[in-house]
């Protein structure tokens, strides 16, 4: 059998002991899991400490970063952890964004559970009540059956880039938790809970659509999908004006490509703020002389961008701006189901042979496709 | 030192909802949990929950299924309190937010399930526990102000005062190691089933029947604890359930040969015969040589549409492709019988009291006994909602007449030194995990889906020597944060006295019934057995003690069970 070499980290919080990197290695088949790893280190050191329970990626207890990346470790191959760590040793650590308690457990109360409260988390139910059930078409409920998919492991929240640099923003999870309230047609609520996080400036729309949520999600709950679906319904259902620019910014955004068929960043921070003359722009723009100066010098923008523009012709472009538009409904992708609607090939390709009960060889992550596709 | 009037100890569907339940009623309620209550086991309760919704369907039918189902063990009583009670109670949660899925007419859809004479079987995908168990905590987190959760405290004893009513719990609270008296006049086990009795098992690792050890301990009286049903889709070695929902959505069983063998065992129902008649069949294959390699089966869900699997077996798919390696919609996936539920527990009545006064249980902890010798697939969802509900009403209108009792002067640091003692074991022998994995093995390999009088006897004399092991078993963690080991040894001791409840009253039965299955007492014999067997720890605590109830029969007489 194998032999993978185990980094860990591990920590004491109660004694205010310094984390240092636990070295080991286990011999297992490459098929099992990282949690059937760190429960053999466990057994030889019943003091690691990792929450635990159900082995099948259901329960969501064991969320950790696997070489970086956010997963559940009962859903992660140790040959698929060993190809993200090359020759190196598998890198366990503890989820981010949120404080450690004791190795690899973090304190999800103080950062995702009260965000999820803070999205007032239940179904407020839309009058009249009916006696028996709310009459809703399938579609509705297959839809919704996404957002509820959510086992609450905190792997987005872990994986979350805004809330790096915004502690307070209310972040992939609760944003989807609220949305799946949001787009239920028995949620009385769904006004007053777009509005609210469309006001709140650490809310829907403080979200940089970075994708690493949809990336790091286990169960296909697309986090980022269902944010920019959020912001939709907030401003074409329900004609939220938000005080954060948020909607202003959308509109400017199609409008530019609109005008230019690629962005053009020079426009873009103008049209958001009411047109060059704007004082309003003004503000913003003196505001956003620093980040802006600093892109530049990184290179991270070009000049042409900022100063002329760019433009690129694309054949049909208005007509396909008009089609989208003239749609009687708007088409809202759902990984749940219609991800797979005309996708003939398998989920991802069958390895092993039928005879054999092991978990498969690693491949690549078959939500990585579908997220570009959102 | 809390105190409340109703103390709930677990939370999963049972206790959320007894939770629930007992702050309607007007009580204050504490709620404790040795996980957050979202990872309790009913999150992995896939296929879905029975319900008579279709107009064409009646509880009577559900009822007379489940009757049949249970090889008429079954109080037919508490069977029709749980039929009776299901409409409402999942119309409840589809108003509370349970995505349902629905029907051509907007309604609740219900899909096949085993030993069901009609649709009736309310589901969400195959996440319909996950669903109702967020939509539960949901319920209790809005309920703030009458329900104090305490998450991630584990029990260590039930409390009883002289008169032996049962007043409350000493807890430790895993993140600080601080141990707590809790104070009620009345206290509601609702801590799921026992399957890391056995190894492997589709239970969780914290399935390991605290509420049935703890009332055990306590004098109360547990019934049918030689029932436990094996679920015939498990995957090999890991143990993960695939849902009966794939064979309810119509998906065929294969062995080697490519014989579809239900049609030997069950001429009319084929794969959705009842559980126990299914784990059998496929057991026999594969004990006669037609199984796979590796002693499995073949199921095949390519029989059913593939975008129908998409949209309504889809955890399965991945659990197929992340656990087996196999594209389920694309070719068979190779399945066998697997530990999965355990129908006996704390003997209970309808309104979930056990027979300790101040002390109810509900769900799988809990044996009513509605689900007899064998549960049908989608029933125990529906346990722990009727039962829960039920035994948070109850529990409530005993803490209008009763009051707190007085705080102990000792129950915290006799605690305090049991556990003290545990970590200071000397660190020769067994550590505590090496022993549960050989209560596991010892446990599936001769009380399994065959029994007979030698492995039992096999099986009861090693429980006894992991019991004897046990008291010197040693731990790593002897500190206060998040120790995880000292909950480990304190649980190591539950499942061996379950394990040994269950040997004992399945040493005991000789003859067929349901899934318990003698081959050296062949058929069920009514004359003789058609009764429950109820165990108590003797006084002095070993061993059990055997004693007989009666079934409770209304309606339905026993038949000869086919399918």
């Amino acid at each position: 059998m194998p032999v993978f070499a185990l980094k860990i980290h591990r920590e004491n919080t109660a004694n205010g002991g310094r984390p240092y990197w636990l070295e080991e290695t286990v011999e297992l088949d490459g098929h099992r899991s990282i949690l059937d790893a760190i429960i053999e280190l466990k057994e030889r050191d019943g003091s690691l400490g990792i929450r635990y329970s159900c082995r099948a990626a259901i329960c969501g207890s064991c969320g950790v970063r696997i070489c970086g990346r956010p997963h559940l470790a009962c859903h992660t191959q140790l040959d698929t952890a060993q190809e993200w760590a090359g020759d190196g040793p598998i890198v366990i650590e503890p989820m981010g964004n949120m404080p450690v308690i004791k190795d690899l457990i973090v304190d999800m109360d103080a950062v995702h559970w009260a965000k999820v409260n803070r999205v007032r988390p239940w179904l407020v139910g839309a009058q009249p009540v009916p006696e028996r059930e709310y009459l809703v078409d399938h579609e509705t409920m297959v839809d919704i059956t996404q957002t509820q998919a959510c086992i609450q492991c905190g792997s987005c929240v872990s994986n979350c880039m805004t809330m790096e640099v915004d502690p307070l923003f209310v972040g992939p999870a609760a944003l989807a938790k609220a949305f799946r309230f949001a787009n239920d047609p028995r949620d009385g609520a769904a006004r007053e809970r777009l509005l609210d996080l469309a006001q709140d400036p650490h809310g829907m729309y403080a979200c940089t659509h970075c994708f690493q949520c949809i990336d790091a999600c286990p169960k296909g709950v697309a986090p980022m999908s269902q944010i920019m679906r959020m912001r939709r319904a907030a401003n074409s259902d329900h004609g939220i004006v938000d005080d954060n620019n948020g909607h202003r910014h959308e509109a400017a955004f199609v409008e530019n490509i609109k005008r230019n068929g690629l962005l053009n960043e020079g426009d873009l921070l103008a049209d958001s703020y009411g047109g060059k003359l704007s004082p309003r722009f003004m503000r913003v723009a003196i505001q956003s002389l620093p980040p802006i100066t600093k892109a530049l010098v990184r290179g991270k923008i070009g000049r042409d961008a900022v100063f002329h523009g760019h433009r690129k012709h694309f054949k049909d472009l208005a007509g396909l701006f008009d089609r989208v538009s003239a749609r009687p409904k708007r088409l809202e992708l759902n990984l749940y189901v219609s991800g797979y609607e005309d996708d003939p090939s398998p989920v991802r390709p069958a390895v092993g042979h039928a005879a054999d009960a092991s978990p498969s060889a690693p491949g690549p992550n078959p939500r990585k496709g579908r997220a570009v596709r959102a | 030192m809390p105190t409340c009037d109703v103390l709930v100890i677990g939370a999963g569907l049972a206790g959320q909802r007894a939770a629930l339940a007992a702050a309607e009623a007007g009580a204050s309620v504490a709620m404790l949990s040795k996980v957050h209550p979202v990872r309790s086991h009913s999150v992995a309760a896939a296929g879905g929950i029975n319900a008579s919704v279709d107009d064409e369907d009646s509880w009577e039918m559900h009822a007379g299924d489940t009757v049949k189902g249970s090889d008429y063990l079954g109080d037919q009583d508490a069977v029709e309190v749980l039929c009776q009670e299901a409409p409402g109670e999942i119309r409840r949660l589809e108003r509370q937010g349970v995505a349902f899925h629905r029907n051509a007419q907007g309604r609740l859809d219900t899909r096949p399930f085993g030993a069901a004479s009609h649709n009736r079987t309310c589901y969400v995908a195959d996440i319909t526990g996950q669903a109702i168990l967020h939509v539960l905590y949901e319920q209790v987190t809005r309920s703030s102000d009458q329900i104090d959760r305490y998450e991630e405290w584990f029990v260590t004893t039930l409390l009883r005062d002289d008169d032996g009513n049962c007043t409350g719990c000493v807890a430790r609270e895993l993140r600080s190691g601080r141990l707590e008296e809790f104070r009620a006049p009345s206290t509601i086990l609702a801590t799921g089933g026992a399957g890391q009795v056995f190894k492997p098992t589709t239970n969780a690792v914290i399935c390991t029947g605290d509420g049935i050890a703890l009332a055990y301990r306590a004098g109360a009286e547990l019934m049918d604890m030689e029932m436990l049903q094996y679920h015939p889709t498990t995957l090999a070695v890991v143990g993960i359930l695939i849902t009966e929902g794939a064979r309810g959505e119509g998906a065929h069983l294969y062995n080697v040969h490519g014989e579809r063998f239900m049609e030997k065992y069950a001429p009319n129902k084929l794969e959705l015969a009842s559980r126990d008649v299914v784990a059998r069949a496929e057991q026999t294959e594969i004990n006669e040589g037609r199984g796979f390699p590796g002693g499995t089966v073949a199921l095949d869900i390519t029989k059913v549409p593939r975008k129908r699997t998409l949209e309504a077996l889809r955890e399965i798919v991945n659990i197929g492709r992340d656990f087996a390696g196999v594209d389920i919609t694309a070719e068979p996936i190779q399945i066998c019988p697997g530990m999965h539920y355990i129908m006996g527990g704390v003997r209970i009545d309808v309104d979930g009291a056990s027979s300790v006064p101040g002390l109810y249980a509900a769900g799988e902890t809990a044996c009513v006994s509605c689900h007899g010798a064998n549960r049908l697939g989608g029933n125990s969802l529906l346990d722990t909602l009727i039962f829960g509900r039920r035994a948070g009403v109850a529990a409530a209108a005993r803490a209008r007449e009763v009051a707190t009792a007085p705080p102990t002067d000792s129950a915290v640091s006799d605690q305090q030194k049991r556990i003290d003692a545990i970590g200071a074991r000397e660190h020769v022998g067994p550590k505590v995990p090496e022993l549960k994995e050989k209560l596991g093995r010892a446990m599936h390999a001769d009380v399994g889906v065959f029994r007979d009088a030698e492995g039992l006897q096999r099986a009861h004399q090693t429980v006894r020597d992991l019991k004897e092991q046990t008291a010197r078993a040693w731990i790593d963690d002897t500190g206060t944060l998040f120790n995880q080991d000292i909950p480990a040894a304190l649980e190591l001791e539950h499942v061996l006295d379950i394990a040994e409840c269950i040997t004992t009253a399945a040493a005991e039965r000789k003859e067929c019934r349901g899934s318990h299955f003698r081959t050296d007492f062949p058929g069920r014999r009514d004359e003789e057995w058609m009764h429950h067997l109820l165990v108590t720890a003797s006084p002095d605590g070993d061993p059990p003690r055997l004693s007989e109830a009666p079934v409770t029969v209304t309606r339905w007489e026993p038949q000869e069970r086919t399918y």
